[in-house]
């Protein structure tokens, strides 16, 4: 059983290099997405929830001295990631361009976009933060590549700007990694996660607050925290819609996952200095850039600006730091990820056809094209957060948990004006939604699009495999709440002295 | 297998296949002078792969010797590193020839080469030597060795202006600060009474606070000397004409052999200084300001570049930079250590880097960014090697460039260089701008020709060895941290 985590990264990795070196690239690609989410649902099943903590555990020593280790090990949080990861890659590497469609280097973009995956599994699956690092940092050249070589509209600027942003945000995250490692007393120095959450449950972790804050900028660049958030949009506009619907979808969570991960266990009692900071700035996310969301004018920059403005909720439920809040966060980046990449697969397949997404230029697109309006409408629904969707199962517990936190009906304390803010932001992801909704696939059907091929029914599949699952998780959000449960109650129960 | 061995061997075996390649140059009648090229490198690598079978005895036992020499883990890891150079650098300069030959009068082809591979063997022994100084004047000597070699190597293309001209601009700045380095020495000379480096720390450390003036200006001059060698600003002006017009494998040369050299001089040198208590504040703060300027001079002067060359050069500042933050968090007590790691990362890809610009350099004719242009296409490994060795520099995990910074930085950080670290987190970014430009080029751009690059198999098997070695040691460090223990 050691061998599946390793087997799970490893994968896509070879699966890459094969694709590099000459193999047919949708087939391995397809293949090796198909094989990492049978293995990834045989971890889900495997995994034993009476015992909760770390399974599926192996470690190799890589530099004593430095306790530095490549360890792998899967709790109900990571699962959860890394259902994800393998749901969205499964679907954004079919929904890829046929290689004989693709102009230059098709086998690159298969690899680039497995590499990628790579990268996500391998930072959802280590429990040493120095892999935890460099696995979400793996991802960042592949990314550079897929929208400078195959992206469109200003790639050029895009490209650099998510590069270079995220390469700062990791090097901030970097510093402050290494502050908390050396911030321990020489005896107790180690990079593994489950051996500093045991210290930190019995007080060992200094809580510093300035070390606090540097995690908290840098995994908030990546995350793209308001008002760090300006690569996001752009980036995800111009990259071809795999590349968006992976990093937009999986990547991003990267920067979550670690403040679930690392950032709050071993430091909870330096967040609180925080507290106010991270709430303001998450309303900015809902609010500010909620409302630059409606304000835009091509079908891209919407969903990318609506992918940073939903960031904001999933802050909400990890300030919030009670079991509802974190588990609607938990559930939220399962159910954002899935939703947002089925919406950026839409949109590319539309983006294909008709070669921009002004608003001005669409509009009743699902005359021509049926399936992708049904589609897009659900997953729109979803993102909007509709009853029926995980989107809407795990709002839900992050506003009654951001509520309930201090403070009463009679004293509002900014938990509570921050909660209402967001549920405002319920109606402000309504109007763009479906304003968007309407003038792109509803309407007078612009005589130019009366011609277009609905999306072909070998592609179908990836579309509905994410709405499918979203369906799922929200009328049984139990299968995931479950799991992500005895890692909370981990996570929750370090001293916040 | 750790066969003792005297200690001077490995330097004497180099220094002996020098005065070989010399006479044979001179005696033998063969006017094509290629199978120097080979010798040189043969013997070289088979004097590189002898110095991991036997290990030196200690001089200790001969007073007469320790009194100028030493042999540490540190001297031994370098002598390493610079045959290892040294090898790259031949077998580079086998793979120039085509170019060498077009700005050399010769009635034969590849007449004029013999020297070419005869003096960086010389040079190896200078850089072998410094490792293992431990005397002023022993530092000196080794040091102008491999200056002087030097001299004559970055102006060899003697019909290229460029060559010329770099070759004036480095022997008048070169000679410059040896004249610092020297004043430095006499300086400390007075003070002390002392040329051993040990025995002068000592003396120093004695210094009553107070009267730590001349010590300081001593330091200072001697900084100023080193300053040039290692190219930390605001000594690096030669730096850019002086890689850009020297022949490929001799500014590959420079930029790792010269600087690694310079970085062992620095830190024993700076050591003595940084011991002292009545330096030790200044030396730190001398240190942290070349730092700060280095690192900062050094990045952005690197983004506008379009010349690859040229860019490497501005690279080559901007981690002489990363390296003195480590020697500026000697306090934590891994100053060597990290410096010996990230000059090893810097060796490989720094090299690798160079062995495909002169692959290029052969097919396109230029080292211009934009020589590169589809090299993707049209030679999908040279242009993976690149990218590995672009990725490995600025910085990207998994490579031993990200190990190299992860180091460094954790010194700045336990030893709370702050306003270091801060500079560092913006150059890195600037570093991923630069470095990327070079892969953008590759992949992002069309080519105006199409016609595949060939590359020779040699040039293949290096880049094989030099990419799996980057990747290698970029997640398991110990190997390199085992040597220097």
């Amino acid at each position: 059983m050691i061998y599946l985590l390793p087997l799970l990264i490893g994968i896509p990795i070879i699966a890459a290099f094969a694709i590099l070196l000459g193999a047919c690239a949708r087939k391995t690609a397809l293949l090796a997405a198909a094989l990492n989410l049978i293995l990834t649902l045989s971890l889900a099943f495997g995994y034993n929830q009476s015992a909760a903590g770390y399974q599926f555990t192996s470690s190799a020593m890589l530099a004593p001295q430095w306790k530095l280790a490549f360890a792998l090990g899967v709790d109900g949080l990571s699962l959860i990631m890394l259902l994800l990861t393998a749901l969205v890659t499964l679907a954004a590497v079919w929904v890829a361009p046929r290689p004989e469609k693709l102009e230059r280097y098709p086998n690159l973009y298969y690899a680039a976009l497995l590499f990628i995956s790579a990268g996500a599994t391998g930072a959802f699956a280590s429990l040493d933060l120095f892999f935890f690092y460099a696995f979400h940092e793996l991802a960042l050249i592949p990314t550079f590549l897929l929208i400078g070589i195959w992206g469109s509209g200003d790639r050029i600027t895009a490209a650099w700007k998510i590069t270079i942003y995220l390469a700062l945000g990791s090097f901030v995250l970097l510093i402050g990694l290494l502050a908390l490692y050396l911030s321990l007393p020489d005896a107790t120095r180690t990079f593994s996660i489950p051996t500093l959450q045991a210290l930190a449950a019995n007080g060992g972790i200094p809580q510093n607050p300035w070390i606090y804050l540097s995690l908290l900028l840098g995994f908030g660049i990546l995350i793209s925290l308001f008002p760090f958030h300006t690569w996001a949009p752009q980036a995800y506009a111009s990259a071809p819609a795999p590349a968006a619907m992976l990093h937009a979808g999986v990547l991003k969570k990267f920067g979550l996952y670690g403040l679930l991960r690392v950032a709050l266990p071993l430091l909870p009692g330096a967040a609180q200095h925080w507290t106010n900071l991270l709430l303001f700035l998450l309303a900015g996310n809902i609010l500010y850039v909620g409302l630059v969301t409606i304000a835009q004018k091509r079908l891209d920059l919407m969903l990318g600006n609506s992918s940073v403005m939903h960031m904001g909720y999933i802050f909400l439920g990890i300030a919030a730091f009670n079991p509802l809040g974190l588990t609607g966060a938990a559930l939220l980046m399962f159910a954002h990820g899935l939703s947002i990449a089925a919406l950026f697969a839409i949109a590319g397949e539309v983006r294909e056809r008709t070669g921009n997404l002004e608003f001005a230029n669409l509009g009743g697109l699902a005359k021509p094209m049926p399936f992708l309006g049904f589609t897009f409408g659900l997953a729109a629904f979803a993102s909007i957060g509709l009853p029926g969707f995980a989107n809407f199962a795990s709002e839900l517990p992050i506003f009654f948990g951001a509520f309930s936190h201090a403070g009463s009906l009679l004293a509002f304390s900014n938990f509570q004006i921050v909660t209402i803010i967001a549920l405002w932001g319920v109606v402000i992801s309504a109007v763009y939604m479906l304003r968007g909704y309407r003038a792109a696939f509803l309407g007078e059907t612009n005589p130019r699009w009366a011609g277009l091929h609905d999306l072909c029914g070998c592609i179908r599949p990836a579309v509905i495999l994410l709405l499918v699952a979203l369906i799922i998780v929200g009328f049984r959000p139990q299968l995931l709440v479950n799991l992500a449960t005895p890692a909370i109650k981990t996570i929750l129960a370090a001293p916040a002295k | 297998m750790n066969f003792p061995m005297n200690p001077l061997t490995l330097d004497l075996a180099v220094l002996a296949l020098g005065l070989v390649l010399l006479l044979l140059e001179a005696f033998n009648d063969r006017k094509e002078k290629t199978f120097l090229g080979w010798f040189a490198t043969l013997g070289i690598a088979a004097i590189f792969g002898a110095s991991f079978l036997f290990s030196p005895q200690n001089v200790a036992a001969t007073p007469q010797l320790a009194a100028f020499y030493q042999v540490d883990a540190l001297a031994i890891f370098f002598k390493r590193l610079a045959l290892g150079t040294t090898l790259l650098v031949l077998i580079m300069a086998l793979e120039f020839r085509p170019i060498l030959s077009r700005y050399l009068p010769a009635v034969v082809k590849n007449a004029g080469l013999g020297e070419f591979f005869a003096l960086p063997v010389f040079t190896c022994v200078g850089l072998m030597w410094m490792a293992s100084a431990a005397d002023f004047v022993m530092v000196f000597v080794s040091l102008e060795l491999v200056t002087i070699s030097f001299y004559v190597l970055v102006s060899y293309m003697r019909r290229s202006a460029a060559s010329l001209e770099a070759g004036v601009k480095y022997l008048i700045l070169g000679a410059l600060s040896t004249g610092f380095f020297v004043y430095g020495i006499t300086w400390i000379f007075g003070i002390t009474g002392q040329t051993n480096l040990a025995e002068v720390g000592k003396a120093l450390a004695a210094l009553p606070a107070g009267s730590e003036t001349a010590a300081l200006f001593a330091m200072t001059l001697l900084f100023v000397g080193l300053g040039f060698k290692i190219a930390a600003a605001p000594f690096q002006l030669w730096v850019p004409d002086v890689y850009q017009g020297a022949p490929t494998p001799i500014t590959a040369f420079l930029s790792v052999g010269s600087k690694a050299a310079g970085f062992i001089v620095l830190m024993r040198v700076a050591t003595i200084f940084l011991h002292a208590p009545a330096t030790a504040a200044k030396a730190q703060l001398a240190l942290a300001v070349l730092a700060v300027l280095t690192l900062l001079y050094g990045n952005l002067a690197a983004m506008p570049q379009l010349n690859l060359k040229r860019l490497l050069a501005y690279s080559s500042i901007a981690h002489a930079g990363y390296l003195l933050v480590a020697i500026v968090g000697w306090q934590s007590g891994n100053a060597p250590v990290t410096v010996s790691f990230y000059l090893a990362g810097y060796f490989l890809m720094t090299l690798l880097a160079f062995v495909v610009m002169i692959a290029v350099q052969r097919a396109a004719g230029g080292d211009e960014i934009s020589h590169f242009n589809g090299l993707g296409q049209r030679a999908p490994f040279l242009a993976f090697g690149m990218t590995v060795a672009m990725l490995s520099l600025a910085g990207v995990p998994f490579t031993v460039g990200f190990l190299g910074k992860f180091f460094v930085f954790a010194d700045a950080v336990k030893t709370g260089q702050w306003l270091l670290v801060g500079i560092g987190i913006v150059t890195v970014a600037a570093g991923f701008y630069y470095y990327l430009k070079v892969v953008r080029a590759m992949y992002w751009n069309v080519a105006k020709l199409t016609e595949p690059v060939v590359a020779s198999g040699l040039t293949k098997v290096v880049i094989g060895v030099l990419v799996t070695m980057i990747l290698l040691l970029g997640v398991w460090p110990q190997p390199v941290l085992t040597m220097l223990r």
